[in-house]
């Protein structure tokens, strides 16, 4: 347990030092969710349709865009080497990065969310359930990329091939997520798309990190 | 205590060695020879459980470390090609987390001694992209400092460092194994290590 513990606090100051990196993701999602309302125009009912869509599209794209860092450095400068031979299963090691990624890209996309829904005109209770589904759901988001990551580690052009591996399985967390906001929106309660996102979160962190092991044992072979 | 029986290396379609076999015993070094190429780096990840042999045995105290696993790892300290270490971050800090993620608790004192002992005193707050090539190494020799682990795997452990730390760590190694540590190396420098009961390998003889 402390090896997670101590794997989150390690990875968290390591991304502390490069802030840039972290300002990137959010930029890039403020930036995807802010040229929707520009470039459909003040339409609000359209706007208001396509808001639940477009926000988890654009969060998704976000955390994508630092899948392929979680364990490249620590791939080239051989501390992944180190990691793997530590006395205790590498799949704890998977876990502990996978939390600390979701802490620097799920976590700050949750919280801005609901900022840039404002531009899209929803109102006040549908804007807390856009950021408890994405919330939810981001978790699940680090897990399956860090599959996509592991396996692609190592690989010249990896980052769009990372894409087409991991953007298929992000399917299912793409529509229960839109769809726990647009039930909030039309008056439904969103509450079964919350359970399902929170099993699919379950699933895939509890899942996703011995797989993602996997794949690092074969890329340090 | 460590017994290679029959090893056999594959690279893609080429073999690499085959019937590579040893023992070593506490207090034993093992010098790894070979020309580049040779499967030395190859051999020593072998011997660490990070790449699966194609054929043979490797056995730690009587027993198969792919079987061992981490109890195996707890014993293990691999230094390889690469530093390990982490450009953003300090020496101190470098150190106390690797101490960390190794299960070892690692005060900052002992830690700031071991920095001292690898001559790093006055640079434990410098992030380690400051640092020369050999500082970095320094840094991650400070491991073999304080970590009380039986066996050393190091992969050319003496490159970018200066006559002094050549010699320092030569101590170092002749320290370990006058413990009844063992040590397997790879080095083109022709380094002299104290009290040292040697066994020769060349590999692709």
């Amino acid at each position: 347990m402390n090896v997670i513990l101590h794997i989150i606090a390690r990875d968290l100051r390591l991304a502390l030092r490069r802030p840039a990196d972290l300002a990137s993701v959010l930029f890039f999602f403020i930036i995807v969710a802010s040229l929707f309302p520009l470039g459909v125009g003040p339409e609000t009912d359209l706007l208001r349709r396509l808001a639940p869509g477009v926000l988890w599209v654009g969060a998704l794209l976000a955390t994508m865009l630092s899948l392929p860092r979680m364990f490249a450095d620590d791939f080239y400068d051989g501390a992944l080497e180190q990691l793997a031979l530590a006395p205790y299963p590498l799949g704890f090691v998977v876990l502990g990065k996978t939390l600390a990624h979701w802490l620097v890209s799920g976590l700050p996309l949750a919280i801005l969310a609901p900022l840039l829904g404002l531009q899209f005109d929803l109102p006040g209770d549908t804007l807390l359930i856009l950021a408890g589904s994405i919330l939810l759901g981001t978790p699940a988001l680090s897990g399956i990329g860090a599959i996509g990551a592991a396996l692609t580690l190592g690989l010249r052009g990896g980052g769009v091939l990372l894409s087409l591996l991991v953007l298929p399985l992000y399917i299912p967390v793409l529509i229960f997520g839109a769809g726990a906001v647009d039930a909030s929106m039309s008056g439904i309660s969103p509450n079964a798309h919350l359970f399902l996102l929170a099993a699919l979160t379950v699933g895939g962190v509890a899942f996703a990190p011995w797989a993602a092991a996997a794949a690092l044992k074969i890329a340090l072979e | 205590m460590l017994k290679v029986l029959n090893l056999e290396c594959l690279r893609g379609e080429r073999r690499l060695f085959h019937g590579v076999g040893f023992g070593l015993d506490a207090g034993e070094l093992l010098y790894l020879q070979g020309k580049n190429g040779a499967g030395k780096t190859t051999l020593l990840r072998m011997l660490c459980g990070l790449t699966p042999p194609a054929a043979g045995e490797i056995l730690w105290r009587g027993e198969n470390i792919r079987n061992l696993g981490g109890e195996f790892h707890a014993e293990l300290c691999y230094l390889g090609h690469q530093n390990a270490i982490k450009e953003d971050l300090t020496p101190l800090e470098n150190l106390r987390a690797s101490a960390r993620l190794a299960g070892e608790t690692l005060d900052e004192d002992a830690a700031l001694d071991a920095l001292e002992r690898v001559g790093l005193a006055g640079r434990e707050d410098l992030a380690c992209r400051y640092l020369s090539q050999g500082q970095k190494r320094r840094v991650a020799l400070s491991r073999l400092v304080h970590e009380r682990r039986a066996l050393w795997i190091l992969d050319e452990p003496f490159v970018a460092l200066d006559t002094q730390a050549v010699s320092w760590l030569a101590d170092i190694i002749g320290g370990h194994l006058q413990r009844g540590g063992l040590a397997a190396l790879t080095t083109h420098q022709p380094v002299e290590i104290p009290s040292a009961r040697v066994r020769e390998l060349r590999l692709g003889a």
